[in-house]
């Protein structure tokens, strides 16, 4: 099962569709992570600032309140806790520290609802390289108090304005960017998508988190979970903790964004869901299912979750769920949102609305019996920055 | 017309090529046609039609709007050949377009219409050599050239593999960056023209905008110049835009002779 990084594809997903200007530069950062990847000194160095700076390792908690009202062994994988209150600076980490040993001198990123900006941020002041953040112009607005803290971090946001200002149109324009200043700057895409060698380097970075919950259950419960079941955007909480289990009789549950319902029309998709309902095509460097019109245009997506508001995925996720490994499904606004209440009113946490969506699916599948006895739900972040769009939510119910 | 057959009667005349970009439907598809004419009447000697796409992440703010304006005129992969398919020149046209929608369109059928619309050559900025075997193969099938691009970043052992894959003309990416006007052309476009060994022709784009850049070029050693932005930005004002496609075409066709004189 294990992807070797001299190919670049998984089964006939993935590959490099990118301008030739960037092709030097993949192939660069191919070799370069081919060097460090192993590397003792590299390791040591990554380990101590997910220890020290992140705050790792994250715990593995016994939701059991949640558990009794789910009627399912419910274990949280707290990547909440984690600095910044996400996953997404386990990747940023990763990528900074290569940039380092790479020697190069700029970080510029795309972010949507600005976690893996404020990642970016972050990982680029610890070792104080300068780091630039792609924004749709909508984004910025939606979530300014992310602007703020990337801004308090010493990044600078530049807010896209072309098509339809959002996370799309920020990869879009952070590539063009990375066109320009290529031998000067490392591009730190956010999730495991994109060229190689990208879907395979970020998925590395992320997959601590499946090795520490390897671990941690079977300190607590003597064996494997029977599910493990994450939220999935471009899909990097996702592969981070189902990549080690890939070989073990676990069930992996991969959730999208179900929006407002399954439906599309020629220019949008009122969800996110693409491993669901998505076409094979190629998008920002790779080919992979995407969600597109019948000519090959991408469509808008839409989600409660800016997170998972993506019109591709991973190119790892899309064969795994093309050779039955990973199970894809979805959870609605509405179901997401009742889950997010769920988890704050029983468990006292308060969950991205991203994971939601992990904790929705478990609500609905538990009582079938198909997810098993021991599930483990990856809490990708913290809702804090939701609690806008929840109250929004609240107003227009009234 | 074959490219071939157009770079050979330029050579005979002692002439580079004036290789013009716009994207087609912008802003709408008959204007699309009117614009052809005016640049071919301006000394186009082969004109690359975009056919436009919703991510393109290899164009500048310049064309992109003009890809916007296309799109939201309503201009699909359907129209686009037929809107093609119905111009009457006696020049190359090239499509040039990202791989999702010749991917979605399948491969032998894009070919195959391509073929059918009179269309001479394929350019597809996110399409790097690696991954064009397939298209290389319908392309050779139905006689139509694949034409690849090369940056001042690419490698040695890259240059060879892309030359080897090479038909058409060579399409010689001038400085670092995505499409657009600029004022100066990088010091970097001699040195790759000298860095490109092949007797393929070799034109030359991203940045040029006036008659002496064009004479620069072809001075540097190029066969050809590629000129998009300025074009698209004359089509984004609107007002009298043929007249000033046909007037900019000639001015840098004009520089292009003047370069041999």
């Amino acid at each position: 099962m294990k992807q070797e990084l001299k190919s670049t594809k998984f089964g006939k997903y993935g590959g490099q569709f990118v301008p030739e200007v960037l092709m030097p530069a993949l192939e660069e950062l191919t070799e370069q992570y081919e060097k460090y990847k192993d590397d003792p000194v590299f390791n040591e160095e990554l380990d101590y600032y997910l220890r020290d700076f992140a705050g790792r390792p994250s715990p593995l908690y016994h939701a059991k309140r949640l558990s009794k009202e789910y009627g399912v062994k419910i274990y949280l994988k707290r990547e909440d806790l984690v600095h910044g209150g996400a996953h997404k600076l386990n990747n940023t980490l990763g990528q900074a520290l290569l940039t380092r040993y790479m020697g190069k001198k700029r970080i510029i990123a795309e972010t949507g609802a600005g976690q893996h900006g404020t990642a970016c941020a972050m990982a680029g002041a610890a070792f104080g390289i300068k780091t630039e953040v792609y924004m749709g112009a909508k984004d910025t607005v939606r979530q300014r108090m992310n602007v703020y803290r990337m801004e308090l971090m010493g990044a600078k946001v530049i807010p896209v304005k072309s098509g339809s200002q959002t996370l799309k149109d920020a990869i879009n324009e952070a590539m063009r960017d990375w066109v320009a200043n290529v031998e000067t700057t490392h591009y730190m895409i956010g999730s495991v998508v994109g060229p190689h060698p990208y879907p395979v380097m970020v998925r590395d970075f992320q997959s601590v988190i499946g090795k520490e919950v390897r671990a941690q259950i079977m300190d607590k419960e003597g064996r494997f979970p029977d599910s493990i079941v994450a939220c999935t955007g471009g899909g990097s909480n996702a592969m981070g903790i189902f990549h080690p289990f890939i070989g073990d009789d676990v069930q992996l549950f991969a959730v999208e964004a179900g929006g407002t319902g399954m439906k599309t029309t020629d220019k949008e998709a009122l969800h996110s869901a693409t491993l669901c309902a998505g076409e094979e095509g190629v998008l920002h460097g790779a080919r992979t299912k995407v969600l597109q019109n019948k000519y090959g245009q991408i469509l808008e997506s839409s989600s409660i979750a800016a997170g998972l508001d993506y019109a591709g995925v991973g190119p790892e996720l899309a064969y795994l769920a093309d050779i039955g490994r990973i199970k894809p499904c979805n959870s609605m606004d509405t179901e997401a949102l009742a889950a997010f209440h769920d988890l704050c009113r029983l468990e006292g946490i308060i969950p991205a609305l991203e994971s939601s969506h992990a904790v929705a699916f478990v609500k609905k599948a538990a009582a079938s019996g198909e997810l098993g006895d021991v599930v483990v739900i990856n809490i990708s972040g913290r809702g804090d920055k939701d609690l806008e769009t929840v109250l929004g939510v609240r107003h227009e119910n009234k | 017309m074959k490219i071939s057959e157009k770079f050979n009667e330029l050579k005979n005349k002692k002439e580079g090529a004036l290789i013009a970009y716009i994207c087609a439907g912008d802003p709408t598809p008959e204007a699309t046609k009117e614009y052809v004419t005016a640049l071919v009447r301006g000394g186009a000697d082969i004109i690359e039609l975009g056919l436009p796409f919703s991510d393109p992440v290899a164009d500048g703010p310049t064309i992109q709007a003009g890809i916007e304006r296309a799109l939201n005129a309503g201009m699909t992969p359907d129209t686009y050949f037929k809107t093609v398919g119905s111009l009457k020149v006696h020049i190359p046209l090239v499509v040039m377009t990202y791989y999702n929608l010749i991917f979605k369109r399948g491969l032998p059928k894009f070919v195959k219409d391509c073929a059918a619309s009179g269309i001479s050559g394929i350019i597809v900025p996110d399409l790097p050599a690696e991954e064009s075997v397939e298209l290389a193969g319908f392309c050779k099938k139905y006689d139509i050239d694949l034409i690849f691009l090369v940056a001042p970043t690419t490698t040695e052992s890259r240059m060879e593999r892309i030359l080897v894959r090479r038909t058409g003309f060579i399409y010689l990416v001038a400085r670092l960056g995505v499409t657009g006007a600029r004022a100066d052309i990088a010091g970097s476009t001699r040195e790759l023209i000298e860095r490109v060994k092949t007797t393929t022709p070799k034109a030359v784009g991203f940045g040029i905008s006036n008659g002496k850049q064009a004479a620069d070029i072809i001075r540097a050693g190029a066969d050809g110049v590629i000129v998009g932005s300025a074009f698209v930005d004359i089509i984004a004002n609107g007002k009298d835009a043929a007249g000033k496609l046909e007037a900019l075409a000639k001015e840098l066709k004009d520089g292009i002779r003047a370069a041999h004189g």
